[in-house]
């Protein structure tokens, strides 16, 4: 049965500067599943997800993106989030001066607007934040701190996931959440998106570690190389790369 | 006829001329006529032009005039709470009517009804001295009201003070306060300035001497929120005795050309000064803040941190003097500035100044101008933020540790409201 893709990429080029990156890359999420993103360093992941979520440093010079049926790339970043992209950053930065709290509020507050629903008040939100914070088991008081200021790496990671919980978007990027997190933490971050597994929200896993794919298992495993997908498979493709490496791969490409 | 020269003629037939400070206004008013106003060629006044000001001052040196002033206006403006000692001036003219009964537990008082008093002698026109500073010259010269306050030794004031300056015309309100906190008593003050409507071109200048003796606490708080047609200089002399604290913050919002001067003398052991600025600017405003902070005796500290958001065609200035003699060794002396240009035609230009002549200080300075960060914005739009929204937000947050310094919190929760909705525009 075929349903219709949540996310469809078709030959996606991206650079930055003149150094180009995405190379024409072809991608299809259907609702509800879960892609892993592997490769070696440099290959363009990061940038793939920078480019979904709107980052303005990378020009699309060719290639289609659609989202829920919409040109994503016609997008600002805002609306992009508003309509259900949400993306977990490889190294979210801190901002002095603005409470996770009053961020978050101001935030689910924006989605909801664009969605025509009236604002959270303060007792609703904390009461959504409580039950968000159990999810990721976050500590009260990192709420009341500014955003990602002074956290560890590992706080950071569990941060974005409690985000993605609050925004409940339809398209979750996380990119290497697992780098940096002890294995309790990776256990508790991989949980946090399980339990946002409902079979309607898809997810893109960009990750460097089968570990990780022992606990969010995903439907797909992709290889990026060189700015373009070179090989996609099952969960198996992962463990085959876990075993020997992206070189075999490498070869093939270059063959 | 030039500026210079009709000040002399308008001082020739002013009318407080021959008043119980006349001693002192005509020292003041000889001490102008050997300086002149400064032009951009002295390099303290490099970046701001007075030649409008000068033009202005020199053609209403006449007392000025009230009485537009309603009480339901003031009850807009009381963004320190009700519940403070509040003298009110319309123009630079005291306003009985429209303040609160002023307490007898220590003295406070409007300066024209106090002229004979002993400390007014002694002290009116020492701490901030006219030889070199023209527009304190022109200030002693002139001056019509302002405000006294005496705090007996001990005494610790509960209910801060407002002191309320309002615009209502275009001439110039001299104004002047003295405030003399006795060992080990302790007061707080608020000083706001506001123009009773968007049209009036008000310019006010204003002198504030203030004495800490040992072991006092004084905690000053300047709000500048005229309209961008209103001008405003003012000079700040602080002298603090002894095991003393003073604290300033200087709010700036509004006003068309701003240029303070807050200079604080550490002339006691074990005393020490906080300075806090925050200046948002738009349109074509400008705020020159010149600090200077003399470290005269040993084991003292001084903590500065002025901040600014300058979007539109505005300019802003900080010159910041830290002197360090050589007497005052085991010195802590602190100041930063940092700014954010919101737009290609705002400019931003600070000098940091120190000169240190003992060996054992620890002394630090910092300067950051820049744009917003771009990681962090796009890291809250891609959150859902809106893009205004989003550098509103960071604009606040940048701004937020100047105010939140502020101790009353009434105070504090009205001048952050001010700086959002300024922010919010800009
Ligand atoms: N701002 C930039 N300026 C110049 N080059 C960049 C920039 N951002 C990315 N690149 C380059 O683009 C390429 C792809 O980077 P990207 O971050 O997408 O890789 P990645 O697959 O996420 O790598 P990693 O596994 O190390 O996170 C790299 O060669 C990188 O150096
Ligand atoms: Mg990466």
């Amino acid at each position: 049965m075929s349903q219709k893709p949540l996310l469809n990429i078709s030959n996606l080029q991206a650079q930055i500067g003149d150094k180009s990156i995405l190379k024409g890359l072809n991608l299809s999420v259907k609702p509800g599943e879960v892609h892993a993103i592997m490769g070696p360093n440099g290959s363009g992941k990061s940038t793939l997800a920078s480019v979904l979520a709107g980052r303005e440093d990378y020009e699309v010079t060719g290639g289609e993106v659609l989202f829920d049926g919409q040109d994503l790339l016609e997008m600002s970043p805002e609306d992009r989030a508003r309509a259900g992209v949400f993306l977990a950053f490889q190294y979210p930065v801190e901002i002095p001066g603005v409470s996770n709290a009053n961020f978050l509020k101001t935030a689910v507050n924006e989605v909801r607007k664009s969605k025509g629903l009236e604002p959270l008040d303060s007792k609703d939100f904390l009461a959504l934040m409580k039950e968000k914070m159990k999810l990721v088991e976050m500590d009260r008081q990192m709420t009341s701190r500014s955003v990602n200021e002074g956290f560890s790496g590992g706080e950071k990671k569990r941060n974005e996931i409690f985000q993605m919980a609050m925004l409940e978007p339809k398209l979750a990027i996380l990119d290497e959440t697992d780098s940096g997190l002890d294995i309790d933490a990776l256990r508790i971050v991989a949980g946090g998106v399980n339990a946002l597994r409902d079979g309607n929200r898809s997810f893109l896993v960009i990750t460097h570690y089968q570990r990780l794919l022992d606990y969010i298992v995903p439907d797909f495993v992709h290889v990026l190389y060189k700015g373009r997908i070179v090989r996609s498979g099952t969960k198996e493709l992962a463990l085959e790369l876990e075993e020997k490496g992206y070189d075999w791969i490498k070869d093939e490409v270059e063959a | 006829m030039n500026t210079t020269d009709n000040i002399i003629t308008g001082f020739d037939n002013f009318e407080l001329k021959s008043d119980a400070l006349s001693d002192i206004r005509s020292k003041a008013i000889d001490s102008f006529i050997k300086n002149g106003f400064p032009t951009t060629r002295h390099e303290e006044w490099k970046y701001t032009s007075v030649k409008d000001i000068a033009e202005k001052l020199s053609l209403t040196t006449k007392r000025a005039s009230a009485g537009s002033l309603k009480e339901s206006a003031v009850n807009e403006l009381m963004f320190a709470g009700k519940d403070v000692t509040l003298l009110v001036f319309e123009n630079g003219l005291f306003q009985e009517s429209l303040s609160s009964p002023l307490p007898n537990d220590y003295i406070i008082k409007n300066l024209a009804s106090v002229l004979n008093d002993a400390a007014v002698k002694q002290y009116l026109g020492k701490i901030a001295q006219s030889e070199n500073e023209s527009f304190v010259a022109l200030n002693t010269a002139f001056v019509n009201d302002g405000v006294f306050i005496h705090v007996p030794a001990k005494k610790v004031v509960d209910k801060p003070v407002h002191i309320l300056y309002v615009n209502s015309g275009s001439e110039p309100a001299i104004t002047r306060n003295l405030v003399i906190a006795e060992p080990e008593s302790s007061i707080q003050l608020f000083e706001s300035y506001h123009s009773l409507d968007e049209t009036c071109e008000g310019l006010s200048t204003n002198v504030t001497e203030v004495v800490v003796k040992r072991n006092g606490n004084v905690t000053w708080v300047k709000a500048q929120l005229e309209n961008e047609l209103t001008s405003q200089i003012s000079f700040t002399q602080v002298e603090q005795e002894q095991d003393s604290r003073f604290s300033s913050t200087v709010f700036t919002t509004g006003g068309h050309l701003v240029r303070n001067n807050l200079h604080i003398r550490l002339n006691g052991t074990n005393s020490n000064a906080h300075m806090y600025g925050l200046y948002l600017l738009s349109g074509e405003q400008l705020c020159d803040n010149h600090t200077l902070v003399d470290h005269a005796m040993p084991h003292c500290e001084s903590n500065e941190l002025y901040k600014g958001v300058l979007g539109g065609k505005s300019t802003g200035v900080f010159n910041g003097k830290i002197f360090v003699r050589q007497d005052a060794q085991k010195t802590n002396a602190y100041q930063s500035n940092k700014n954010i240009l919101l737009s290609d035609d705002a400019q931003m230009n600070t000098k940091p100044q120190l000169e240190i002549f003992a060996d054992d200080v620890k002394c630090s300075h910092g300067t950051t101008t820049g744009q917003l960060d771009d990681e962090a914005l796009f890291y809250l739009r891609a959150r859902g933020i809106g893009e205004q929204s989003a550098r509103t937000l960071l604009n606040i947050a940048f701004a937020a540790d100047v105010l939140n310094h502020i101790e009353l919190e009434t105070l504090k929760h009205n001048l952050q409201s001010i700086a959002e909705e300024k922010l919010m525009h800009s």
